[in-house]
C-alpha cells in the first residue's frame, strides 16, 4: 500500500466532513431525526406518514449540485468507471443491503459512530470491509471482467 | 400548527442541502475518488477517512449534548434507534451494501446528489437502488 499524494485532498475532505457533521447535528437538534439517507428514502417508499419531511430532506440533497453551481460557478465532473450493467447490479445491492442493515454510510458511518452505537460500528466495519474486498477483487484479481 | 409544519420541512430541506454540499465539497460525490479510498492495494487516497473524521468531530459532541433531552427544537420527539444488538441481518445487509458500494463507488447520498445534477449513470444507479429497496420486504420474509 502506498498513499497517492497527487489526489489526497485533506483540506476539502475535512471541510466537507465538517459540513456533513453539522447537517447531522442540525437534523437531530432541530427535527429530532437521524440524518440517514437510505432510511429517509426507504421510509418514503414504505409510505411512512412523515413523507413531506422526507421529501423536503431529499429535495435538499437533489438541489445541492445546483446551489453548488450557483455559488462556485463550476459544475460537477464526476468519473463513473462502472458499466451500465455494473451500475444496475451495484444499485440493487446498495438498495437491498442498506434496508437490511437499517442504514448506510450516513446513518451508521456518521450518525451511528457519533452516537457510539455498537450496531453502527459493526455495520461500518462490515460495509467498509466488503467495499475494500470488492475493489481488490475487481481491480486486481478479475481485471479482465467487464 | 401549519406554520410549524412548514418550518420543519424548511429545516429538513436545509439539512439535505448542507449534507449534499458537504458531500460535493469533500469529493465524495465522485465515484472515482471513493474507489481511490476503497483500493487499499493500489495508490491509496485516504481522503474519505478525513471526511468521516470531520463529520464525527462535529456530530459526536452534538449527539452527546442531546442526552436527557426528549424534544427537538421544533417540538418533535427525538427519534433515536433503541436497539443496540448486532444482528445477522445487520451484518448481512452491511456486507451486501459494501459489495455494491465497491462495485460502483456510489452510496445513497452521493448517488442522489449526482442524480439531482441530472447525470445519466447516477439516475440509472438510483433507479436500481429504489428497486432494491422495494424488493427488500419480499427478501426480508425469506430471512425469517
Amino acid at each position: 500500500m502506498s498513499i497517492d499524494w497527487q489526489v489526497f485532498s485533506p483540506g476539502p475532505a475535512l471541510a466537507g466532513g465538517l459540513m456533513i457533521g453539522a447537517a447531522a447535528a442540525w437534523f437531530v437538534w432541530v427535527n429530532g431525526r437521524i440524518a440517514g439517507i437510505s432510511g429517509m428514502l426507504g421510509g418514503l417508499l414504505e409510505r411512512q406518514p412523515d413523507a413531506w419531511l422526507r421529501l423536503a430532506f431529499l429535495a435538499g440533497l437533489l438541489a445541492a449540485p445546483w446551489v453548488y453551481g450557483l455559488v462556485t460557478g463550476s459544475t460537477l465532473a464526476p468519473t463513473f468507471g462502472a458499466s451500465m450493467l455494473r451500475l444496475v447490479i451495484a444499485g440493487v445491492l446498495v438498495g437491498v443491503g442498506t434496508r437490511f442493515a437499517s442504514g448506510c454510510t450516513s446513518g451508521h458511518g456518521v450518525c451511528g459512530l457519533a452516537r457510539r452505537s455498537p450496531r453502527s460500528l459493526a455495520a461500518t466495519l462490515a460495509f467498509m470491509g466488503a467495499g475494500f474486498a470488492t475493489v481488490y477483487l475487481f481491480n486486481h484479481l478479475l481485471q479482465a471482467m467487464p | 400548527m401549519k406554520r410549524l409544519q412548514i418550518m420543519r420541512a424548511l429545516s429538513a430541506f436545509g439539512v439535505g442541502l448542507l449534507f449534499g454540499l458537504g458531500l460535493i465539497v469533500s469529493g465524495m460525490a465522485d465515484p472515482a475518488k471513493v474507489l481511490g479510498f476503497l483500493d487499499l492495494s493500489g495508490a491509496w487516497d485516504p481522503s474519505l477517512a478525513l471526511v468521516m473524521a470531520g463529520a464525527i468531530a462535529v456530530a459526536l459532541p452534538a449527539f452527546t449534548a442531546l442526552r436527557g433531552r426528549h424534544r427537538a427544537l421544533l417540538g418533535d420527539p427525538i427519534h433515536l434507534p433503541g436497539t443496540r444488538h448486532v444482528t445477522p441481518r445487520l451484518v448481512f445487509g452491511s456486507l451486501v451494501f459494501g459489495v455494491g458500494w465497491g462495485l460502483a463507488g456510489l452510496c445513497p447520498g452521493p448517488a442522489l446528489v449526482l442524480a439531482g445534477a441530472g447525470l445519466a449513470p447516477a439516475l440509472l444507479f438510483v433507479a436500481a437502488m429504489v428497486v432494491g429497496m422495494l424488493l427488500y420486504p419480499r427478501l426480508d420474509r425469506l430471512f425469517q
